[in-house]
Formats: C-alpha cells, sequence, structure tokens
C-alpha cells in the first residue's frame, strides 16, 4: 500500500501538482498497479542480464557539427512568454 | 487500395484534387459523429494534390503513394502544423519541424489531410482518454475505436482517409485496427525512426502504417523505413526493400506457431476465430506447430515497469517553461484556485497538474515511484532483466516457426465508458500485442472473421526485420478470406 506521505512525495519530485482528492485516488491505483507488478518478483533472475533496448546497438556516436537552424522564430513563438526574443521565466533564484 | 488509385490518377481517371477533396467531403459529412480529427490541413492536402496533378499533367512519373491522401496521428510533428497528442497542455504548440516519416512521405509526395485523435500522450487503449472527446468506432458508434492510434484506425475505416501513420508501444496500432476491422502493423524495432515522434517510452515507440489493405499497408513501410542516422541512433541501417514486391500470396511450408498459454486463456468467440483462422493458415499448406512462451505472461507487468519509467523521464519537458501551456494562460472554472504570483516550483506544478489528464499523471508517477531511490533494483531492474527472458522466449520460438498467431485482442470494441473507471483492466488490452514490443519484433494485425457485427483481428509476429514473411503471410490470409 503506498501512503498518503508517499504519493505527496512522489507527486513532488514528478514536479505534478495534486489535491487532497488527488492524493487518494492516486495512492489507491498506484498500489493496486504495484500490488499486480509484483507478480514479476516470482521469476528467478539470477545471473539474467538486463535488456535496455532490444536492438543491442551501443555507442552510435556523429559528429557533433554545429547547423544553423533556420525556423528560429517559430522556436520563439512557441515561448509562453516572451520578451526581445528571449523565454521570461519567473526568478530561480 | 492505394495502387488502384494510383492507377486511375495516372490515367487521368481521377485528380489529385478531386481524390483529396472527396475525402474531405467524407470528413465534413461523417466526422461530426466520428471525432477521427483533431485538426484539418485542407490548405496544405490542396497545395500538395495541385503539384501531383501537374506532375501527371506533364507527363512526369509518379510515385505510388504520390497524390494519395492520408492521416497523422497526432503525436507525429507536421512543420507549421498544430501538434498536440491529444493533450491539453500543447493545445497550442504548432510543430517547428517535420518528423523524419513526415520528410519521407512529402518527398514522395503524398498529402496530408490532417492530424487524427488519439488517448492523450497515446497513453490508453479506447481514444477516451483524449483531452478533446472520445472518437468513435465507426463500425458501431457506441463504442469504442480501441486506442491509442484510435483516431487514425477510425479515419481509415470511415473513409476519412486512405492511409493512415499511428505509433504503437504496447498494441497503439494493433488493437484499433483490430476494433475498427483495418490493418495496422508495428514494424520492428528500430525499422522506421522515431524523430519527431512525441516520446512516450523510448525503447518500444514505434511508427507504423494503418490501412484498409495488408498492400497498402506494405507500401507505406516501404516509403517510412530505413536509417535516419542524423537523428535516430536506434534507427537501424535500411533494407531499401519495396515490401509490396513481396506480396506472393503462396505460404506453403511456412511454419506458424500457437501459443498453448494465449489458447487456454481464451474466451468461447476468440477461440472460433482462432481455430478458424488456423484452418484457413493450413489449407493455404502452412504448418501449425505448438509453441510455448513460459515468459509471455509477464510481459504486460514488464511493459508497465519500462514505460512507466521512461514517460516519467520523457514527459519531464512538459512544464510550461520552453512550450505549451504555462498555467497563468490556463482559463477553466475547473481550478478551484487561481494562484498569483507563482514562484518557478509552483509553475511547473500548477502547468502540469492543469495541463495533463489523469491517466498521463498516473503513469509518471508509477515511474516515478518505480524510479526512486531505493525501489530502481526491485522495480525497473527486474523488469529489464525479466524483459531478457521473454527476448530469449522468442528467440527459441522462432528457431521452430517462422511465424506466431496469437489474436490481437481479447474481445472485440467494448462500448465507450466500459473500462473508464478501472486501469487495470484497460490495462489487460494489450496483453496479447505488448509482448512484441517488449521483444522488439515486427507485428501485424488484419480482420478475421467478425464477432456478431463486430471486427475481431487476428495478429502475426514475426523475426525481427523480417516485416516480408509477415506481410505476405498476413497477405495470403486477406486474399483467401474475402
Amino acid at each position: 500500500m503506498i501512503s498518503r506521505d508517499e504519493t505527496k512525495h512522489i507527486a513532488g519530485l514528478a514536479r505534478i501538482g495534486v489535491s487532497e482528492k488527488d492524493i487518494d485516488k492516486f495512492s489507491q491505483d498506484l498500489s493496486v498497479i504495484l500490488d499486480w507488478i509484483k507478480q514479476l518478483e516470482e521469476v528467478n533472475v539470477e545471473d539474467v542480464e538486463p535488456t535496455a533496448h532490444i536492438s543491442g546497438v551501443m555507442n552510435i556516436l556523429r559528429e557533433d557539427n554545429v547547423k544553423e537552424f533556420l525556423n528560429r522564430d517559430e522556436i520563439i513563438k512557441l515561448f509562453p512568454e516572451e520578451k526581445d526574443g528571449y523565454d521570461k521565466v519567473k526568478s530561480v533564484l | 487500395m492505394i495502387k488502384e488509385l494510383h492507377e486511375k490518377l495516372i490515367s487521368g481517371e481521377i485528380t489529385s484534387v478531386k481524390l483529396t477533396e472527396e475525402y474531405f467531403d467524407n470528413i465534413e459529412k461523417k466526422d461530426a459523429n466520428i471525432f477521427a480529427y483533431l485538426t484539418l490541413t485542407k490548405e496544405m492536402a490542396l497545395a500538395q494534390a495541385k503539384k501531383v496533378d501537374a506532375k501527371i499533367a506533364k507527363g512526369e512519373t509518379v510515385g505510388l503513394i504520390e497524390g494519395i491522401p492520408g492521416a497523422i496521428k497526432d503525436n507525429i510533428c507536421i512543420k507549421g502544423v498544430r501538434t498536440t497528442a491529444a493533450s491539453k497542455i500543447l493545445d497550442n504548440y504548432i510543430a517547428p519541424y517535420d518528423a523524419t516519416v513526415i520528410k519521407k512521405l512529402k518527398e514522395s509526395g503524398a498529402v496530408f489531410l490532417g492530424k487524427t485523435n488519439m488517448d492523450e500522450f497515446a497513453m490508453g487503449s479506447s481514444t477516451e482518454k483524449s483531452a478533446y472527446q472520445p472518437t468513435r468506432n465507426p463500425m458501431d458508434i457506441e463504442r469504442v475505436p480501441g486506442g491509442s492510434s484510435g483516431g487514425s484506425a477510425a479515419a481509415v475505416a470511415a473513409e476519412e482517409a486512405v492511409w493512415a501513420l499511428g505509433s504503437d508501444t504496447g498494441g497503439s496500432i494493433r488493437q484499433p485496427a483490430s476494433f475498427c476491422g483495418v490493418v495496422g502493423l508495428k514494424p520492428t524495432y528500430g525499422k522506421v525512426s522515431r524523430y519527431g515522434l512525441l516520446s512516450m517510452a523510448s525503447s518500444l515507440d514505434q511508427i507504423g502504417p494503418i490501412a484498409k489493405s495488408v498492400e497498402d499497408a506494405a507500401i507505406i513501410l516501404s516509403e517510412i523505413s530505413g536509417e535516419d542516422a542524423s537523428h535516430d541512433a536506434t534507427s537501424a541501417k535500411s533494407s531499401g526493400k519495396r515490401y509490396e514486391d513481396y506480396l506472393t500470396g503462396d505460404i506453403k511450408g511456412i511454419k506458424i506457431g500457437i501459443v498453448k498459454e494465449y489458447m487456454e486463456h481464451l474466451n468461447a468467440d476468440a477461440k472460433e476465430v482462432m481455430n478458424e483462422a488456423i484452418e484457413s493458415f493450413k489449407n493455404m499448406g502452412a504448418e501449425i506447430k505448438e509453441i510455448n512462451l513460459p515468459y509471455a505472461k509477464y510481459a504486460l507487468p514488464i511493459y508497465y515497469i519500462i514505460m512507466s519509467a521512461e514517460v516519467s523521464s520523457n514527459l519531464a519537458r512538459f512544464d510550461g517553461i520552453k512550450y505549451g501551456m504555462r498555467v497563468f494562460d490556463f482559463k477553466n472554472s475547473d481550478i478551484d484556485f487561481v494562484a498569483e504570483n507563482r514562484n518557478l516550483l509552483e509553475i511547473y506544478l500548477d502547468s502540469r497538474r492543469y495541463g495533463l489528464g489523469e491517466e498521463v499523471k498516473r503513469r509518471i508517477m508509477l515511474g516515478t515511484y518505480t524510479l526512486s531511490s531505493g525501489y530502481y533494483d526491485a522495480y525497473y531492474l527486474r523488469a529489464q532483466k525479466v524483459r531478457t527472458l521473454v527476448k530469449r522466449d522468442f528467440e527459441k520460438a522462432f528457431g521452430e516457426v517462422d511465424l506466431i498467431l496469437t489474436p490481437v485482442a481479447p474481445s472485440p470494441a467494448f462500448k465507450i465508458g466500459e473500462k473508464t473507471e478501472d486501469p487495470l483492466q484497460m490495462y489487460l488490452e494489450d496483453i496479447f500485442t505488448v509482448t512484441a514490443n517488449i521483444a522488439g519484433i515486427p507485428a501485424i494485425s488484419f480482420p478475421g472473421r467478425k464477432v456478431g457485427s463486430l471486427p475481431f483481428g487476428i495478429q502475426l509476429m514475426g523475426k525481427w526485420f523480417d516485416e516480408e514473411s509477415l506481410l505476405n503471410a498476413a497477405h495470403a490470409f486477406e486474399i483467401n478470406n474475402n
């Protein structure tokens, strides 16, 4: 069972604002799902290597060449708040 | 269907503009009831269609897909077009670049009718989790079209598009194809570039076609597959194959595996459709063999750990800072308070709180939990290890057979609202499809015999990068059962 405090903690880590009602619902849902996932505990995984992704390729590299992005204005238009071509955000410190 | 339309285009029987307008007429007539589309791109579509007609008028050669109108799932970027992934947090997002699949299709001269509805960020199996409104199944509008690529499948089924692109992380192309009575292909992981697809779970996501026939799906795959060295390091070297050229319909001597563990748990209807399909494949000269996939039953819990972990990381970017919804511009009476002078943290918390839907938040939180300190080994690492065992199951199976036959989903399309209350019930929709994503193999959904009046899809899974055998067997079934 995931407690309300744990759910609040996870929501904080995930940067998701939650109401008191949300906390109850998510605690309940996460508990049910995690209980169901627990069936993996019955599998013997001793000496089994993990698979991160299936193709098995590693460290595909390319030159890090600078290329001009031609659609700069369209990116700036997407800023939620823009000032002089900069993305305006709340003060960080 | 694409080949026939292509012939009509080059013979002058129809024009691309006429064809495109016909599809927009269909959309206008039907889409108020179906809601397959979130955004229409009529101007862009007609401009492209005109170009193709001009080429044909000049006697220039045009490709198979050139001038043929299709629909694009709304988690795939088309430059200059609104791309929401059916989420409020991206309600005003205009993609500043083309996905690689879009670039390729543009170069081939395909026409894009618009962007299709889906479960928010591709998380769902019914398209009910769209932040806009649910899509309805054109075969029975009281029922869901499946998901998450429900808009794409419904558009093709309702003749609101000739073909469509979807994305498949745990079954999101194949299950809606099954529910809507069309064909859906999830290619091998790495076959199609993921650049420009809004990431859900990067080790599982693949873009693929939804179409009226296996041949059409093969044509689309030929157009969109191939290495994308500068953008997607997991994309595989291109074979340069034209998959439609491999559809001989001859499957004599191929070995098809039936999964013992799956057959035992089917309901009576599904069993009947499956047994008929098995008979049909036997009659075509295939050899049917029972196989075991002892770890396949763990694919779904593995999926929910790996997928949600990758989701929690991939969706961290939607925070109201660089693009998308920032909470102050969100005016809605649902908000129980409107904070003033929010600080930076509050901007994050509230943008995500109000911008993301419940299922998306649930999965982000599940992933955050399983990756958090003290739980990583027990959940994520263990899931990755069991994933290896599932992969080995398939390696062993493909030593004995060429293809594996299963249903796509446990049952035909369910009623709208039937499974929305219980997340686990909805997750179980993916039980037969998700293993192909875990193992990275290609899989196709094509219509079997109907259950009552409802379509019911059959799935074939194939060896890594052997899409041609998969497509040919599905094609053989299609031409022998229609």
